[in-house]
């Protein structure tokens, strides 16, 4: 990794090192006693072994290779192997707080073991530390292959990669000592939040820079998707966590927004982190991974243009959705209703777009689980997008909001779509990468595919079931005129359930366990082969270009 | 460069681009697609012409069927009353007796109150109102501060130790921590007490002497609250030590914690958080499984 830096390089980045480090010890020292000191230390700790890593091969030979002639995937690389380490111990959180869901005793003495701390550090886990993780690499990499052309700087990855990282870190040790905004997936304290700004700030650089150096005319599709991911999650993280700290040397803050002010921009951001981060940004992965490994070209590009400017023209109107009948006025629980069913169309064409291209596929569908992978997560993408704009639906919303419904349509969400498209692409990506031959074990690759389907659809019944039982025991009265159940007699219908629904989690988590052990065994012990043509150039140096159904 | 080829199996151009190995197709958008942007947006159009939808400056579109949510619930809430009004007022007005006799009311009685009760007092009572440690049992006979529906339905009005101007208020004092009695003197009114209630010592038999030397302390320090006889005041809410009820536990280790330490229970006041008829309810619904607990 430090052999292609060059020694002006290893300069900066030991510079950079040194300099958060810095910044480590003064949070530690100013916010000692509170929980921004350990934060501090972390900060130190996490900068004193980069500059240690940095500094131990600062005068070690310069690269002799031509960078320019390579793409850069060291960052990469790391990246992937980092979504699987968060992808591991996010999903084990949450086997382990749907385990507390049934058995409310699974925990340790301290608080914070408690269900109301390990939940965010889930939820972070694997929206952030998974899928973040996932993300950014994926984005290196498609935005290098689509654009012909190397990333311009060897730091701003590796920065944008590792302070990202830093990020999770800070935020998931902050939940289990208890430091939060109480804001749902934007739970991290205001100095983690202004950390991740400048990180996320130069990661657009970084992709901007990327893209002005391309050696194609034209901007492939799964660009425009990352970039959208990239802008409008910078939008969405600054105006949420916009917030006074209550000192500068503590943790707690106080938010900007109170009410229903805070309310709506608090579910603006929720929904739209659903939208660009885990929307947008896997379907980024969706366009290159799906019809590179089909082989086959993208059905339309019509259907791209329409499905891409209707979800990002929708999504953003949404967000109230989520406060059908609070305290938010009536209008605007209607704008978000109406635009939550107009927002399903360019959802639905976006996962037709997918399944199309596999039309003179699908025998690679049946033989590939890679390709299978990326097939079932277009799928679940229509199902969980009909069921969000069907759920919007103020009624409907009567019923679902508050149950389980919610967190199993989250879940068809993130394990059938996010989850799915990124292990497929993990597995498409990986041989590439690492120069192998193929994965290890197709077989592994195979049996992770059935897991991970069955967990998936395992979890997603269950919480149905209890959702709408839920949903009903609350709402149903005896012919007194008054409520039949009590709060608890719901629970108590939900016990099976909540069993079931960690028994499907355990076998999703199985799943990414038999994952990381593949791609693991795959750098340790298959043959190494060169992909063809994997490096910049410009385009028509290629000629002839390749045939499109080849 | 820009080569626009066929695909063969669809028979669609290219759009004539290619990145790193992937074309597209410039396949027309399908008609079933238009069709739904139709039906999506016309639904849309429909619904904000109905509803309250679009901002304005100072106000929004009202929608002609003129519905506005707060108005809604109110209208629900109002109509919801005058479906329980006949059975509701009864409750308030009836004397409880009469309740517990009438078939028909104490079927409402019984629907209602297992809701009231769920949300409101299980959460320390136990689903079956059976308590648990530091939680009163209330499907029996002893109560700290009187059984029969009207108290009951006083302890609900102002709580235990809660912050309600009237509440009842009552305290075990601390006699070990606070110096008033030594360990051995505890021990000992400890054997006392446990005689009371019969709660026979299973090896060793207490003597007679350590029994009335007990009573001695007893009548000294304790008497003035739980009674010369153990069967404690409802007046102050202090217990009936006497029976077999323990809301502490009555084994010396237990009875030794209550008394070194203290107690002080706290049941909140539910008079702002349920109405009076909800108060009633959840008082006949208590005495008869008290009566059906009892019998």
């Amino acid at each position: 990794m430090m052999s292609n830096l060059t020694g002006a390089e290893r300069t900066t980045a030991m510079t950079i090192a040194g300099f958060g480090a810095l910044i480590g010890l003064a949070m530690a020292a100013a916010g000692h006693g509170d929980p921004m000191g350990v934060h501090g230390w972390i900060v130190l700790a996490f900068f004193g072994v980069l500059f240690f890593i940095v500094a131990s091969a600062l005068y070690s030979p310069e690269p002799v290779e031509d960078r320019a002639l390579s793409y850069y995937d060291d960052p990469t690389k790391v990246g992937i192997i980092l979504a699987l380490i968060w992808a591991v111990v996010g999903m084990f959180m949450g086997v382990w707080v749907a385990s507390q869901l049934a058995w409310p005793d699974l925990r340790f003495e301290g608080a914070w073991s408690g269900f109301g701390r390990l939940r965010p550090v889930h939820t972070s886990g694997v929206i952030f530390g998974f899928g973040g993780n996932a993300l950014i690499a994926t984005s290196y990499h498609i935005m290098q292959r689509t654009s012909r052309a190397r990333m311009p700087g060897q730091i701003s990855p590796w920065f944008v990669l590792l302070g990202f990282n830093l990020f999770c870190i800070l935020a998931a040790s902050g939940y289990v000592m208890g430091v939060t905004q109480s804001k749902e997936y934007a739970e991290a304290e205001w100095y983690a939040d202004i950390w991740l700004v400048v990180v996320w700030v130069v990661y657009f650089i970084l992709y901007m820079r990327t893209l002005s150096r391309r050696n194609e005319p034209h901007i492939y599709v799964a660009n425009w998707y990352y970039l959208s991911f990239i802008l409008v999650v910078a939008i969405l993280h600054i105006v949420n966590n916009l917030a006074v700290p209550a000192s500068w040397t503590g943790a707690k803050s106080y938010s900007l927004f109170s009410g229903v002010q805070d309310a709506m921009t608090q579910w603006w951001y929720g929904h739209n982190a659903v939208a660009f981060f885990l929307t947008t940004g896997f379907l980024g992965m969706l366009y290159y991974f799906l019809p590179k490994r089909a082989g086959r070209p993208i059905y339309s590009y019509r259907l791209s243009i329409l499905s891409f400017w209707g979800i990002v023209f929708f999504y953003i109107w949404v967000g109230s959705h989520h406060l059908h009948y609070t305290a938010l006025p009536h209008w605007v629980q209607t704008l978000g209703m109406t635009f939550s069913v107009m927002l399903l169309v360019p959802s639905w064409a976006s996962a037709g777009n997918a399944l199309m291209t596999l039309n003179g596929a699908w025998g690679k569908v049946r033989d590939d689980a890679t390709l299978r992978f990326m097939m079932m997560a277009a799928v679940f993408y229509g199902l969980s997008t009909f069921e969000g704009s069907f759920m919007a639906i103020r009624p409907v919303n009567g019923l679902s909001h508050y149950t389980d419904w919610t967190v199993g349509h989250v879940h068809a969400g993130a394990m059938g779509w996010v989850a799915l498209i990124t292990f497929g692409s993990i597995y498409a990506l990986t041989p590439v990468l690492w120069r192998r031959e193929t994965m290890y074990s197709w077989k592994a690759v195979e049996w992770h595919f059935w897991l991970a389907l069955s967990g998936t659809v395992i979890y997603v019944f269950s919480m149905w079931n209890s959702g709408i039982i839920q949903g009903l025991m609350w709402r149903t009265y005896t012919e007194t005129g008054t409520l039949k159940f009590s709060f608890v007699d719901s629970l108590v219908a939900m016990h099976p359930y909540y069993i079931a629904r960690a028994f499907g989690g355990l076998l999703f988590l199985t799943g990414a366990c038999i994952c990381l052990w593949n791609v693991v065994m795959t750098i340790l012990h298959v043959p190494q082969k060169a992909p063809e043509l994997d490096y910049p150039t410009s385009s028509e140096a290629m000629e002839p270009a390749l045939p499109a159904a080849e | 460069m820009s080569v626009k080829e066929h695909d063969p199996l669809t028979g669609h151009q290219t759009t004539g681009h290619e990145w790193n190995g992937i074309t597209e197709l410039n396949t027309r958008v399908p008609r079933a697609i238009w069709f739904f942007v139709i039906v999506t947006h016309l639904y849309a159009l429909v619904t904000w012409i109905l509803l309250p939808t679009w901002p304005l400056v100072t106000t929004y579109t009202k929608g002609i069927l003129g519905i506005d949510q707060h108005e809604q619930v109110a209208k629900q809430v109002v109509a919801a009353n005058v479906a329980r009004a006949d059975w509701a007022d009864q409750i308030v007005t009836m004397p409880t007796d009469e309740i517990l006799g009438d078939t028909v009311l104490m079927s409402r009685v019984n629907a209602t109150a297992h809701q009231i009760f769920g949300d409101n007092c299980a959460a320390c009572h136990g689903r079956d109102a059976a308590g648990g440690p530091g939680f009163p049992r209330l499907i029996d006979d002893a109560w700290l501060w009187g059984g029969d529906t009207d108290a009951i339905m006083e302890t609900l009005r102002v709580g235990i130790n809660s912050t309600h101007p009237d509440t009842r208020y009552s305290q075990m004092l601390a006699f070990g921590r606070d110096g008033m009695l030594g360990r051995e003197d505890i021990r000992i009114v400890i054997d006392y007490v446990q005689s009371l209630s019969g709660i026979a010592p299973s090896d060793t038999p207490v003597s007679p002497e350590r029994i009335s030397a007990g009573e001695e302390i007893y009548l000294d320090n304790c008497a003035a609250c739980h009674a010369d006889d153990g069967t404690g005041d409802m007046e102050q809410g202090a217990p009936n030590l006497a029976d077999q009820a323990w809301i502490y536990g009555g084994d010396k280790d237990a009875l030794f914690e209550t008394i070194w330490n203290g107690r002080q229970g706290w049941m909140p006041s539910w008079e702002t958080r349920l109405s009076e008829v909800e108060r009633k309810t959840l008082a006949v619904y208590l005495a008869r499984l008290g009566q059906e607990a009892t019998q």
